[in-house]
């Protein structure tokens, strides 16, 4: 923004903030990792200490042989990824309609899906129970599929739809004119142009999907279905003493969370600001 | 399907061309969009909107699950519990603080990193990539980590707060009901920041630059920089997100669930935990359902307000 005066205070002044900013961000990631690799007899002589004596990994060995840990990471994988498969498909379709097409009935729906973002979504947790219980759908993990799609759906459609307002009619246009009908000039011109955003929209959707708690906490109750967040949580409640194993489950559903991260960063602003402005 | 039978239909009199029009226009007004939106909007209607109705109709009833025969209408009996539960109105005065410390603190650390963000300095990149990590944690993840780091066998937190004299001994600020808000408040506060920074750095970027140049060649303070471009510029942008945000975190439950569950004595029950807990842990579905009714309530008259605050203060 402005230009850098050779101003010695302000550049220490400047420096001091970006360190401070740096460690808040990152200090409570490092603990996390910190205490999964201290061996266990150590984290209670020297748990405050910044740099342990001794290193291990038998944190994460325990976690992954002997616990359900891989159960949990399996099931919150087929979720995560069903729900942002299955949202990024209905939400491209919707976002490519309102990007395109002026219609009876537009404003209306856009209005319905700005209200289903600000409502408490607390407020629906018991009739959906009540509605998934009377189908016989508890403890599955297509049930949740489908309730984060819902969730999901409004704040992708307008995401969709601000990667759609990017690319210009034109292209398509030419395309029809060229005998192409409205579809196929979606799938051959189109589609390629929108990959990036189709990508930051899995993206967005899968971490969404991958945090959720409180609805799988109503929804799942059988061990053997339950997603990441829930079974960790169990894990807490049933071992709190057990630190470094909790600790190393902490760090090891970091892992797919990051890797999307590194991998939607690119689109970060421009995502989030039209969609933050939207809805 | 509806295009087709227009066509079918159509007198063979009719010159081709406007036959063509008509058709296409119908296909294109009502038709084809909705072939597009027809999967998100069912979804939306079975999924979000009818149980939303579902759930202002269990308000009226009594349905708890542990009591099976007990279910039927009550009129306005959960309302009436509502106004005298005394549990609901600390709750909605802890919804109060949680919010406006978050959002207080969210914005202006957010605020300060888009700032230092426009800035140029070596490894930009890289920072940038690292202090917008917080967001990427999942947030039952981040809640169990500031507990974590708040609890005194573990954490060093106590122990720092102790030291620097905040605390008079190291001991879990989350046991302490005076205190225990702060946990949360904290966690929301690590997670949110990016976010803000994001939002404000976008709209940053969008301020020409001549401006800054002409406010230079003037000869302004950077005080007066700030305040007489930076701000009026943002100023939109920072009211919808703000609006937007204050929403979103009071009814953001999962970190106080996860890192208090409401407690001590309820010291930390916001609105929408109390709903949760109202119906996971007493599978008491009409009050729950009360609440949240009460919560929708409450948030639309402030969306209203500050749209009519909104309306009043820029006059376009």
């Amino acid at each position: 923004m402005t230009r850098t005066r050779a101003h010695p205070y302000r550049t220490v002044g400047k420096y001091a903030a970006l360190l401070g900013y740096l460690t808040f961000a990152l200090f409570p990631l490092y603990w996390l990792l910190k205490i999964a690799i201290t061996p266990d007899q150590l984290i209670f002589s020297e748990g405050t200490n910044l740099w342990p004596s001794a290193l291990t990994l038998d944190n994460f060995r325990t976690v992954l042989f002997h616990t359900d840990f891989l159960s949990y990471f399996g099931n919150s994988l087929y979720v995560s990824l069903g729900t942002a498969a299955v949202t990024t498909l209905i939400a491209a379709g919707a976002g490519y309609a309102f990007s395109r097409f002026a219609f009876r009935g537009k404003k209306i729906i856009v209005a319905i899906m700005l209200i289903t973002q600000m409502f408490p979504l607390l407020m629906i947790i018991a009739p959906i129970y009540k509605i998934v219980s009377s189908m016989g759908m508890l403890n599955s993990l297509t049930s949740l599929i489908v309730v984060y799609t819902a969730f999901n759906i409004p704040f992708a459609t307008f995401l969709m739809q601000s990667f759609f307002d990017g690319i210009p009619k034109d292209l398509e246009e030419a395309a029809m004119m060229d005998g192409c009908s409205r579809f196929q000039a979606l799938r051959k011109v189109i589609f390629p142009l929108t990959l990036p955003g189709l990508g930051a929209t899995l993206g967005f959707v899968f971490t969404a999907a991958w945090s959720e708690l409180l609805f799988a906490l109503m929804l799942i109750s059988k061990n053997e279905a339950m997603t990441f967040p829930v079974g960790l949580l169990t894990f807490v409640s049933k071992f709190s003493v057990d630190w470094g194993q909790m600790m190393a489950a902490g760090v090891l559903a970091l892992i797919p969370s990051c890797l999307f991260f590194i991998f939607i960063q690119r689109y970060l602003v421009q995502g989030l600001t039209s969609g933050a402005v939207k809805g | 399907m509806a295009g087709k039978t227009v066509i079918a239909r159509t007198p063979k009199t009719v010159m081709p061309g406007a036959t063509r029009a008509r058709r296409s226009l119908y296909w294109q007004y009502l038709v084809e969009p909705y072939l597009y939106l027809s999967p998100a909007i069912f979804l939306i209607g079975t999924v979000l909107m009818i149980p939303l109705i579902i759930g202002i109709s269990y308000s009226f009833q009594s349905i708890e699950l542990l009591k099976p025969f007990d279910t039927g209408w009550v009129g306005f009996e959960n309302y009436q519990d509502l106004w005298s539960d005394r549990k609901f109105w600390l709750a909605l005065e802890n919804t109060f603080w949680w919010t406006f410390w978050s959002i207080s603190f969210q914005f202006l650390l957010g605020l300060g990193l888009a700032m230092l963000l426009t800035t140029r300095f070596y490894g930009k990149k890289l920072f940038q990539a690292l202090v917008f990590l917080p967001w990427a944690v999942p947030t039952f993840l981040s809640a169990l980590t500031w507990a974590w780091l708040f609890n005194p066998v573990i954490g060093p937190l106590p122990h720092w707060m102790a030291s620097l004299g905040i605390l008079s001994e190291p001991y879990n600020i989350m046991g302490d009901p005076d205190l225990a808000m702060w946990g949360p408040i904290v966690a929301n506060i690590w997670f949110g920041v990016p976010f803000f920074a994001i939002t404000l750095l976008a709209a940053l970027q969008s301020i020409p630059s001549d401006m800054y140049e002409a406010a230079e060649i003037d000869g302004a303070s950077a005080w007066q920089v700030f305040t007489k471009i930076t701000l009026p510029f943002l100023a939109p942008m920072i009211a919808i997100t703000v609006m937007l945000r204050t929403i979103w975190i009071a009814n953001f439950a999962d970190l106080i669930y996860v890192m208090t569950g409401g407690g001590p004595a309820n010291s930390t029950q916001i609105v929408s935990s109390y709903i949760f807990t109202t119906a996971f842990r007493k599978l008491d579905f009409g009050y729950a359902s009360a609440i949240a009714v009460a919560l929708l309530g409450i948030l639309l008259i402030y969306a209203v307000v500050l749209l009519w605050i909104r309306k009043k203060l820029v006059k376009i």
